[in-house]
């Protein structure tokens, strides 16, 4: 489900960094041992045995990240992203496996569209990669593709990302018949007669500004739909990038009735509110919207509270001509792999507002568990796949700095603490800094 | 007094050393909109004379930007510069590059090679003006972007009110209509605010923006709401705005029999306005309209000076209130 290029595992000892693995319960100071690409030992004062020795005192080592909502703009827009920029993003962000969304061009709705970027990632990916599928032809919402061929194919899971199911009678096929596939159902929850032509959230700030509002409850709405169907269906839905206070809370209902619901939240609505939005700035515009500072506030508790298991960064690049532009001309999206543990961490640990272990764990295994993928561990067997993190550096975020084709990030001239030194994915160093 | 400076021929505008622009009322202070105010009272005595034509903005370039169809703005504009003797240049989009499919940006940079002192634009997306603020090194003045902001329109009201009551503070204004759409009522309802006047939104639910409050305005779905009022501000139904299958109202007809300004729901003695263009019959009542208590040549005419106003005070350097546009930092 996952693919990248082939490449040996490295031999690697990284020194004198505190390790922190919340799902192992490790964290003390010590040395970790990798030999051809697997985490051979952990423990103090290693025996180097020849390995390359990386120095890493007074830095954190934790498992590396799992981004589950990643566009990579290929096939289509090479312009703007393709599975080896995006991929070297991810490794600069300290991720060590993405998931890529199929709304490209064509879309990845036939096993010939996934084969070939099966290939091209075998090609080019520095890091495993796997594809999500559409659940309807073109993601034109009205029939399904064939999902079992897609499975069988590789698709990791299944998604109309961009867009919603419109139809109730069709979401509901597609989680009777997913169940042949044994992936995951993703849905975009947006009911498109609420949402219509919103530009941001509706709200004061919408109400001064004058753009039309996307409310809360084109979200809500469509959450409590598609939970009110996965919950009669006895099946398990994962629902991306959750903006709103209402949705949250319907998250958490359905979980405490026994539905098998997972949900994943982005860097941008943790970190900002639609308050933002008054800078005109068209790096500020995204589908879903920012919101209010009460459902910023919602999202957090969500993710500390773990009704929502994922970060996700939803990362979306754009071609700069098409973002420069007034606000209301530009495309939705944003980009993140590169910022978003730095982004979080300054937002939200830094000010105390989630702890590092739960970040950490929300960022790696958290999001592994909703698709079922390999987590990341710290421990000794294990396919080498970490993030060394120097807490005390601080960067500010510069266009030039980044991997990925496009530029268009939020954060574009801001401060960030926390920064990424070092990524081993599968075994090899990915990235180093 | 202002009055005396801009006279004097000898006393050319001065390089101002930082760009200023005017974008949103939410960038002015109470102070700016007083000195403008009094500028523009200034201009007004000065038309009063034969000779109207004044030399204080000679060898100064306008450029006007229209990319949405215009009278009053574009004509005032236009008038407002060449009355300072400033050389003016229109361009549309229809029968431009941007027919052909130029974006904004490239535009803007063409006419920005030419280095106008001023861009006055108006343009259908919020933002445009800022965009435009952005990548030009021109002042710039936002004419109407999208359903953002018209400040110059606010001004001119401002100025019209002002002429008429001799102050702005304790006014109480209705300002009845299609809110939702109406980057007047934005721009007013601010103008208002900073002046210390009361302002009561009446319309129908769906075209009230919801939490609209939280700009310091009362709000009633009810049109017995306006005789409370000094001024009633009727907004245009902007049919351009209402898309197919929104919704909005059910008809015009229903809209004009519950919200049309009409004689009998005015106290006598109320003063009205309208920013233009009027739908007579629909959102006013054409007996309203013509009555002497309608103030809506007052405002045409106050929108001429004003923008003389908003052009001096951008290349002069009066007390700087009009912010240089820059991306806020995230916090």
């Amino acid at each position: 489900m996952l693919y990248s290029k082939a490449a040996p595992g490295e031999n690697l000892i990284i020194r004198g960094a505190r390790v922190l693995d919340p799902t192992e319960n490790v964290d003390a100071v010590l040395d970790v041992r990798i030999d051809g690409g697997t985490i051979a030992e952990l423990g103090a004062r290693l025996d180097p045995n020849a390995h390359r020795i990386v120095e890493a005192e007074g830095l954190t080592l934790a498992p590396a990240f799992v981004d589950p909502h990643v566009h990579l703009r290929t096939p289509g827009r090479e312009d703007e992203e393709t599975i080896g920029s995006g991929t070297q993003a991810a490794a600069a962000g300290g991720y060590c496996a993405i998931l890529a969304m199929p709304n490209t061009d064509p879309v990845v709705d036939s096993a010939a569209v996934l084969g070939s970027l099966i290939e091209a990632a075998e090609a080019d990916a520095e890091l495993p990669v796997g594809f999500l599928a559409a659940i309807t032809k073109s993601q034109e919402g009205a029939e399904l593709t064939e999902m079992g061929e897609l499975a069988d194919a590789g698709a990791a899971g299944f998604t109309d990302d961009g867009r919603p199911v419109t139809a109730p009678g069709l979401m509901r096929r597609a989680l009777q018949y997913g169940a042949v596939t044994r992936r995951p159902l993703a849905v975009h929850c947006e009911e498109p007669t609420l949402s219509r032509d919103g530009q941001m959230h509706e709200g004061a700030v919408s109400a001064e500004l004058g753009f039309s509002g996307y409310p809360s409850v084109a979200e809500s709405l469509m959450v409590e739909r598609d939970l009110s169907l996965a919950a009669y269906e006895r099946r398990p839905i994962h629902v991306l990038h959750v903006s709103a206070r209402e949705s949250v809370e319907a998250v958490r209902t359905a979980q405490a009735r026994g539905v098998e619901v997972t949900a994943e939240v982005t860097p941008h609505h943790l970190c900002l509110t639609d308050e933002a939005v008054r800078s005109l700035d068209a790096n500020l515009k995204m589908n879903p919207p920012l919101r209010a500072a009460d459902d910023r506030g919602a999202l957090i508790e969500g993710l500390r509270d773990g009704t929502i298991q994922a970060v996700a960064t939803d990362h979306a690049p754009h071609a700069r001509h098409e973002k420069e532009a007034p606000f209301e001309a530009a495309p939705f999206g944003v980009t993140g792999l590169e910022t978003s543990f730095a982004a979080l961490y300054t937002h939200l640990v830094e000010p105390g507002l989630i702890p590092l272990e739960t970040l950490l764990e929300r960022m790696s295994t958290g999001p592994a568990a909703v698709y079922d993928l390999p987590a990341p561990k710290i421990a000794a067997g294990e396919p080498a796949n970490l993030v060394v993190l120097d807490l005390a550096a601080s960067r500010r975020v510069e266009e030039g700095d980044f991997r990925s084709r496009s530029a268009n990030s939020w954060l574009l001239g801001e401060r960030l603490t926390g920064r990424v030194r070092l990524t081993v994915a599968a075994g090899r160093v990915v990235y180093a800094a | 007094m202002a009055d005396i400076r801009v006279m004097r021929d000898d006393l050319l505008p001065p390089s101002p050393s930082e760009r200023r622009h005017l974008l949103s009322i939410a960038d002015l202070s109470r102070d700016d909109v007083q000195r403008l105010l009094a500028t523009a009272r200034s201009f007004a005595r000065s038309l009063e004379r034969e000779m109207k034509k004044l030399p204080t903005l000679r060898g100064r370039t306008v450029v006007n930007m229209f990319y949405e169809s215009s009278t009053r703005t574009s004509s005032s504009f236009e008038l407002a510069a060449k009355r300072l003797s400033a050389d003016t240049m229109s361009i549309k989009a229809s029968g431009s590059s941007v027919d052909k499919g130029e974006s904004l940006k490239d535009t803007a940079l063409t006419l920005g090679a030419y280095d106008p002192d001023v861009i006055v634009i108006r343009h259908p997306q919020i933002g445009a003006a800022q965009f435009v603020a952005q990548v030009t090194r021109a002042h710039v003045v936002n004419a109407g972007d999208g359903k953002h902001q018209h400040p110059t329109q606010a001004l001119l009201d401002l100025y019209t009110l002002q002429d008429e009551f001799g102050r702005l503070e304790g006014l109480h204004v209705a300002i009845v209509g299609d809110v939702l759409h109406s980057r007047v009522a934005r721009s007013l309802i601010q103008a208002l605010g900073l002046m210390g006047s009361g302002v009561t939104l009446v319309a129908p639910p769906p075209l009230l923006p919801r939490d609209v409050e939280a700009m310091g305005c009362e709000t009633s779905t009810e049109i017995d709401a306006i005789k409370a009022a000094d001024v009633v501000y009727v907004l245009r139904m902007q049919r351009e705005r209402m898309q197919e299958g929104a919704n909005y109202v059910p008809s015009l007809r229903e809209y004009t029999a519950r919200w049309g300004v009409t004689p009998e729901r005015l106290r006598p003695g109320q003063k009205i306005m309208h920013p233009g263009p009027m739908n007579r019959g629909v959102e006013i009542d054409p007996r309203v309209a013509d009555a002497a208590d309608a103030l809506i040549e007052t405002q045409v005419r106050a929108g001429l000076v004003t923008r003389m106003a908003v052009l001096y005070d951008l290349l002069t350097t009066g007390p700087v209130g009009v912010r240089a546009a820059q991306l806020t930092e995230v916090a």
